[in-house]
């Protein structure tokens, strides 16, 4: 158990160092010049040059570089000039929209998702299967983006069930966080939804078909026992390796979601930064997001040892 | 002779589509105590057997005919939930694969008590008890073992395991589908052995399956010979091995191979068994039998008795003498 977690611990930090340089090199990668957001057309070539060296751009890449992986361990991702304030409290104040907004999302698709697939296999080809595999089909084929604007024509505007936008923390009025978040939580959530019925569908029937459990048959235990004793621990296995891939999907997703539900989230934030070329602010919350996908995919590797003892042994 | 504890009376079992049996007309009785072998080639319908009788049968087979008395009550006519509930109480069973026949994300320990549950045993009681039971069928430091998964273990602990399960239940009748089958053969020998250790002290009534009639002779009281979904003798174990009446036991016995036959004499079956979509009409030994006449085609021999505790399904069955080495040559 250690060592398999100390390998992934090890993986994670390797993937954190390239997806840490990506980022800065973001500033390479990107068209245009970052000054050009500060100075206007008519800049002079002195005007620029001092700006060059005041965001210490005209320094090697590498000392660029070194300085950049020296402050970012730190916690420091620079400043922002244009929100006028650090790029870290900018994430932090805006991490806990987009944390509860992927995770009420991950939430309902594991609960929709997973029951779905157990009803489905249960009812393998009868009605309550070809049910929730249509439904799941049109899950994960329609656009989430257009989705989230039915939604708000039909709910919102039309109904006045929810809000048609906006966030209310929690800590302000938790009824109205729920009011806030549930719709966009949900649209993020129908194509996950879709994947993870599908996947839990497929890993119960070929469970179903192993001989533990004819063994458990054989204990004269009910249909129910079998399922949630024996039949859904193994199915879920495979479930579980998915939920990291899932989550990665989701915190990408709300960065659309946050733009169609107006949503002050990390991700709006990255948009706001890309269309005003603010970089640190792109790279920092770029870095930020990676990180929590990274620490969410550890956190599933630790869940799927505990659920499988097969693995530990690795 | 006392009730038999079970008693299987024509069981017949089909291919769901109906027309192909699996099998056929199958009669036999099991007295309390006593141990049944029962012995036939791969796909003779053996596991078929085992689980019609404990309800089990996949789905694409179905039970056409038959009467399946447990202990006075025909299991065969209870609703599938009643039948359910005599499996780890009255009926339990061990199967043939110990590597997958364990759920592998239970602790084994918990794979046993979960029988003793159902008998509304306290949590705690049944997993004293499961350490109990894992003494019993010799698995060594059980308070640990109990703990563990079934990956930890060996496939002669595995099938320990499942025997175990086997016992929690205190079943009127185990059956035991080729336990020792899938093990190296040193670990054969020690299940074998706890098998018939545990059968005498319990004093199980017990049908073992098996291929092998060396494992037979060492376990077994009677003898059910089956050959393609049929049985094709019933008789005592000594007259199966001293005196059998059906050419196929004859065959059967002949290809075992021995430590002092002649070298390079391994005698094996001829031909092969008809596929199960085109049995033939009559005797289904037909075509690999030495002694076929023409009356062997025309309808299928029926069972009899050749004398008080024997019987086999041939329309000539050899009569009380020694059997001739030579008429098999
Ligand atoms: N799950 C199944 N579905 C349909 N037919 C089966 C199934 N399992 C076994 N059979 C058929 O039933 C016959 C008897 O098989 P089985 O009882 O497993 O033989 P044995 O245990 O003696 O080797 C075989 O012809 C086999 O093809
Ligand atoms: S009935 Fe005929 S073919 Fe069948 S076993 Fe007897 S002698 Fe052989
Ligand atoms: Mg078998």
């Amino acid at each position: 158990m250690a060592r398999f977690l100390a390998k992934r611990i090890a993986g994670a930090f390797v993937v954190l160092a390239l997806v840490s340089l990506m980022s800065f090199a973001i500033i390479w990668l990107v068209p245009g010049d970052p000054t050009a957001a500060f100075l206007d057309t008519s800049a002079t070539p002195e005007q620029v040059a001092r700006l060059r060296h005041e965001l210490g751009l005209d320094q090697p890449m590498i000392i660029q570089m070194l300085d950049w992986y020296g402050r970012i361990l730190h916690g420091d991702l620079g400043h922002s000039i244009l929100l006028n304030r650090s790029v870290t409290a900018a994430i932090l104040e805006r991490l806990p929209v987009t944390l509860s907004l992927a995770g009420v999302a991950l939430t309902l698709a594991l609960i929709a998702g997973v029951s779905a697939g157990i009803v489905a296999a249960v009812n393998h080809n009868r009605w309550p299967d070809q049910v929730v595999m249509t439904a799941a089909l049109f899950g994960l084929s329609v656009p989430d983006f257009w989705l989230g604007i039915m939604l708000i024509l039909l709910l919102a505007v039309k109904f006045d069930f929810f809000p048609t936008g906006g966030y209310v923390p929690i800590s302000e009025d938790p009824l109205g966080w729920l009011d806030s978040i549930v719709m966009p939580a949900m649209t993020l959530a129908v194509i996950q939804v879709g994947f993870i019925a599908r996947m839990t569908r497929a890993s119960m029937l070929e469970v179903l078909n192993q001989d533990f459990i004819r063994t458990a048959d054989a204990k004269g235990l009910t249909r129910t026992e079998i399922m949630l004793h024996h039949g859904l621990p193994n199915a879920l296995v495979p479930v579980l390796t998915v939920a990291g891939i899932v989550a990665g999907a989701l915190l990408g997703g709300a960065v659309i979601i946050e733009q169609v539900f107006s949503i002050p989230g990390v991700g709006r934030l990255i948009i706001g930064g890309i269309l005003s070329r603010d970089y640190p602010v792109i790279q920092g919350g770029l870095l930020f997001l990676a990180v929590i996908y990274l620490g969410v995919n550890l956190a599933v590797d630790i869940l799927y040892a505990a659920v499988d003892p097969r693995v530990r042994l690795e | 002779m006392a009730r038999p504890i079970l008693e299987v009376k024509g069981l017949t079992t089909t291919l769901a589509g109906g027309t192909i049996t699996i099998l056929e007309d199958v009669s036999f009785g099991l007295q309390p105590g006593e141990v049944l072998g029962v012995v036939g080639e791969s796909g003779s319908g053996k596991s078929m057997l085992a689980l019609s009788v404990m309800g089990l049968l996949p789905k694409a087979v179905r039970r056409t005919a038959g009467r399946i008395v447990l202990d006075g009550e025909d299991l065969a006519a209870l609703s599938p939930d009643r039948w359910r509930e005599r499996r780890g109480s009255d009926l339990a069973m061990i199967f043939q694969e110990p590597m997958t026949a364990l759920n592998p994300v239970m602790r084994v320990g918990d794979q046993v008590a979960e029988v003793l549950r159902r008998q509304g045993i306290p949590a705690k009681k049944a997993r004293q008890e499961t350490i109990n039971l894992f003494r019993k069928v010799e698995i060594p430091s059980p308070e640990q073992r109990v703990r563990g998964y079934p990956h930890e273990l060996s496939g002669g602990m595995r099938q320990r395991v499942m025997i175990a399960i086997a016992l929690a239940a205190n079943p009127k009748v185990l059956i035991a589908d080729e336990p020792t089958t899938a093990l190296d053969v040193t670990v054969q020998a020690q299940i074998l052995d706890l098998l018939r250790k545990l059968q005498k002290e319990r004093g199980l009534s017990l049908v073992f399956i098996t291929h092998d009639l060396g494992v037979i002779a060492e376990i077994a009281d009677r003898v059910l010979v089956l050959y393609a979904g049929r049985v094709a003798e019933i008789a005592p174990v000594r007259k199966i091995f001293d005196n059998p009446q059906h050419p196929y036991t004859r065959a059967l016995l002949a290809s075992i191979p021995e430590i002092d036959r002649p070298r390079g004499r391994l005698v094996t079956i001829e031909g092969a068994v008809p596929s199960i979509g085109a049995m033939p009409k009559g005797c289904r030994y037909a075509s690999r039998c030495p002694f076929r006449r023409d009356i062997c085609e025309q309808e299928s021999p029926r069972l009899g008795l050749v004398s008080s505790d024997q019987a086999a399904a041939c329309v000539q069955p050899f009569g009380f003498e020694k059997p001739q080495e030579e008429a098999l040559a």
